[in-house]
């Protein structure tokens, strides 16, 4: 390959930490007029490789290069002088702030020395259109959906930097079409000349977008090639150094005798959040939830937990009549719930990975049987390693963990309470591979260990490989009951846009 | 095994606390002097122990508090109404174990209002707990009816002034206090839930825990530490005077609790710890007292020595201080 044609490149970059070697001779480049896709699982080395592109951190070896000439990149501020902007997963504008000043923070127009807020805002209109996003630019940009977010610090970094723009997973957190309208965007950028690292977990979307892909293992380079030539499993290979096989379509197969019933739910709901439904749920049947963001998928699984409490309708647990009030009642039924933001509602952030496995157990012990230290240790050791949770000590920091251990351990801590009735919400949005398909394995090895599940994923291959039933929520309802051999995500795509309930034998 | 006692005792708070009583010993050869008079222990490092023992009872629940990510600023009004009540019964005539009970209970009453406001009408708790600060010394006005009541009641004047084994009254309660609450946290999972709704309610709540009763109750702790500070308080001056019993001693305890390594954030804490900020408050006040400077200095005094502890506590110093550890460790071996 020609040196000359990389707009941006890392030569032979190397970055140690201590003792432990972050990148080992590492060699990147980049082309204008390019979407090139970075991948690796969580730890391989790509952000590392980012900060050490935008400046962030300093190449212990090895060089940069912008057009072709050595740079040393100071800070990101430094890189945006050279051409070079970045978008991270989490927006880091400012939400309380109009979209107007979020674009020109910093560099905004003046007029006597005073921000000239007319023209800012007339500016901002004629950027934000050439991203056809048609908002008011004195708008509070917090107001907004992250997609539009999104588009906001995208134009902005593009209109600072202008000659490469990094995508730091930017659509971790939004659902389909929003990724679409997001592709558009990237897609009129690319056609403009600009050169565009993507990195994401998702790997479709690196199919929709990318021309070329780098596949990054343990801090090394394994491949930089173009994606046309490469079929998925060849990424998730060069990803993985291993196969790992993914079933397209369902493999569990509807039993004829259906176990004893564990709930029932009837005419079950809460008003403004959704309407009244019925299920019924199995021993050892996972019932996976398919439908749009939004659609009231996250709300029948907090209904269900007693987190909202429902206020209609009536549910028997194991036949018996029962009333779920609290989280406490739905876990002294043997419920669990890992939520679907887990950062938010998930872990405890500065507690260790052994209090966080064991607090739901003693939660439901209560206050005054504690689980001494050595009860703890045992506890979170023994399903530390039943998950294959990778920390350094069970007593560090669980923020400290990459997103797919943090999810091991909320798993871990629902196992601890050897509950009948798991509810997933998302649980494999946004990890790396490898811990995907471990959380998938794991759902199955549940499933024939007769625990019931109720799974909520965008990922409809997903649902459909794990799931017995598969129930349809539009709209704050739910409107459809898939089951059988012929469900594939075709069939759930069609019973979400579908206006007419039917049920698919 | 002893070694790692040792390691755990050569904490910042205790190092500090040995510091500033080391300075006061400079500045005051006689820091140390104890005697024995009247069956009791008499000098000025038991005059720490006895004057600090009101904010190191306050630090003990609002330790509890703001593990939670709370705060509450309304212990030293609580004080001069739990004060109050105890001094006017006594003064009408009740007999002095009813006059302290009532006030205890109208401490933890107090401390169910605050619990009240921040968990079930959740309000922030600077917010909810500046309500009863500021209607606390009203309200402890009007049973005064004004005046500061004095009484002469023995029993009552000992809790503040009495000895036991030697050692203040107001100590000795501090100490019992403190064990008594370490122990209940830490014996029982109520420390890891408090810990548990600081870092993350939502979390918490949804891992089970009755975040609402929890914090209900640290509220009330802490309004009943501040009744039984109130009334020691109180004893000691033989009155309840409802302006100045407790002025700024939210403060104070705020400080202490700070000082002992609990974030305002929330999450993980020491009672412990707490009390001895509070002490290193105490011992700073009376080694400015003892020496001899004017009282004026005190609290620029007072905020020097406090950003020293903060600093010594900060994660750019705890960073410094691991290079400096880690290179004698990699000696060691040799």
């Amino acid at each position: 390959m020609a040196d000359g044609d990389y707009v941006l490149e890392a030569r032979g970059v190397l970055k140690i930490f201590g003792n432990h070697i972050a990148l080992d001779n590492v060699d990147f480049g980049l082309r204008s007029g390019e979407v090139h896709a970075l991948l690796g699982e969580n730890g391989a080395g790509k952000s590392t490789l980012i900060k050490i592109l935008t400046g962030a951190y300093q190449p212990d070896g090895g060089s940069v290069h912008v057009d072709g000439i050595e740079v040393s990149l100071d800070n990101p501020l430094h890189a945006q002088t050279f051409g070079i902007g970045t978008v991270y997963q989490e927006v880091n504008l400012l939400p309380n702030r109009s979209v107007a000043e979020n674009l020109f923070l910093g560099h905004q127009p003046r007029r006597f020395g005073f921000v000239d807020f007319r023209r800012m805002e007339a500016d901002a209109r004629i950027l934000l259109a050439h991203y056809d996003l048609h908002i008011d630019p004195s708008s509070e940009l917090g107001t907004h959906s992250v997609a539009v977010q999104q588009i906001v610090a995208i134009a902005r970094a593009v209109q600072l930097s202008g000659k490469v723009l990094i995508l730091d997973e930017p659509t971790a957190s939004l659902d389909r079409n929003e990724v679409e309208r997001l592709f558009d965007v990237v897609r009129g950028l690319k056609a403009g000349g600009l050169a565009i690292i993507f990195i994401t977990h998702f790997l479709d979307q690196v199919f929709a977008i990318a021309d070329r892909v780098t596949v990054l293992r343990n801090g090394r380079l394994i491949e930089t090639r173009p994606l046309d030539a490469l079929s998925r499993t060849d990424v998730v290979r060069l990803m993985l150094g291993k196969d790992i096989a993914f079933s397209g379509a369902t493999d569990v197969e509807p039993s004829e005798t259906p176990d004893e019933v564990l709930l029932d739910f009837k005419g079950y709901g809460r008003k403004r959040s959704v309407l009244p439904f019925d299920l019924t749920i199995h021993k050892g049947e996972v019932i996976g939830v398919a439908g749009l963001l939004g659609s009231g998928r996250t709300e029948v699984a907090r209904i269900m937990f007693g987190a909202d409490p429902a206020d209609q309708g009536e549910v028997t647990v194991n036949g018996k009549p029962t009333s779920l009030r609290s989280t406490s009642d739905a876990i002294r039924h043997g419920f669990g719930f890992c939520p679907e933001d887990r950062k938010a509602e998930g872990i405890l952030g500065d507690l260790s990975v052994r209090e966080n496995i064991v607090i739901a157990l003693q939660g439901k012990l209560g206050w005054f049987k504690a689980l001494n230290r050595d009860e703890q240790l045992e506890i979170a050791g023994r399903f530390g390693e039943a998950m294959d949770i990778r920390a350094a000590s069970l007593d560090m920091p669980v923020k400290l963990l990459s997103g797919g251990n943090q999810q091991k351990v909320i798993l871990s801590r629902w196992l601890a309470t050897d509950p009948a009735f798991l509810i997933l919400d998302e649980p494999t949005r946004g990890i790396d591979v490898g811990a995907h398909a471990e959380i998938v394995r794991t759902i199955n090895r549940l499933r024939e260990d007769g625990m019931a599940m109720l799974v909520i994923s965008s990922e409809l291959d997903e649902v459909v490989a794990y799931s017995s039933r598969i129930v349809v929520m539009r709209d704050r309802e739910m409107v459809a009951e898939l089951r059988g051999r012929n469900i594939n995500p075709g069939v759930i795509v069609q019973a979400i846009a579908n206006n007419t309930d039917e049920a698919v034998a | 095994m002893k070694r790692l006692h040792l390691e755990r005792l050569a904490n910042p708070q205790l190092l500090a606390l040995v510091a500033v009583l080391l300075i006061n010993w400079l500045l005051f050869p006689n820091f140390f002097r104890i005697t024995w008079q009247d069956g009791r222990l008499f000098g000025s490092v038991i005059d720490v122990l006895n004057r600090g023992a009101p904010v190191a009872i306050l630090a003990i629940g609002m330790t509890a508090v703001i593990a939670t990510k709370g705060v509450d600023l309304s212990v030293g009004a609580i004080m001069a109404v739990c004060g109050a009540v105890a001094a006017t019964m006594v003064v009408a005539g009740y007999p002095t174990p009813v006059a302290v009970i009532a006030a205890l209970a109208v401490g933890l009453a107090c401390g169910l209002w605050n619990g009240f406001l921040v968990a079930v009408l959740d309000i922030q708790p600077i917010v909810a707990t500046l309500v009863l600060m500021v209607a606390g010394r009203g309200i402890a006005q009007l049973i005064t009816e004004g005046y500061i009541v004095t009484f002469n009641d023995p029993a009552l004047i000992f809790i503040g002034t009495g000895s036991f084994l030697g050692f203040p009254m107001a100590a000795v309660i501090a100490l019992v206090l403190m064990l008594l609450v370490t122990l209940l946290v830490r014996r029982t999972a109520i420390g890891l839930f408090i810990q548990a709704i600081g870092v993350n309610r939502a979390a918490a709540s949804l891992a089970g825990i009755h975040s609402r009763m929890l914090l209900v109750l640290v509220y009330a702790l802490s309004g009943f530490c501040a009744a039984i500070a109130g009334i020691i308080v109180a004893a000691d001056i033989r009155g309840a005077d409802a302006n100045n019993s407790g002025l700024w001693l939210e403060l104070d305890a705020i400080l202490a609790v700070v000082i002992g390594g609990t974030s305002l954030l929330g999450g993980k804490f020491s009672i412990p710890l707490a009390v001895v900020g509070a002490l290193i408050i105490q011992a700073m006040n009376t080694g400015i007292l003892v020496s001899g400077f004017p009282p004026e200095f005190n609290l620029i005094v007072k905020a020097g020595m406090i950003i020293l502890i903060l600093m010594l506590q900060s994660p750019l110093v705890g960073t410094v201080m691991g290079f400096f550890k880690r290179d004698t460790r990699q000696a060691a071996p040799k």
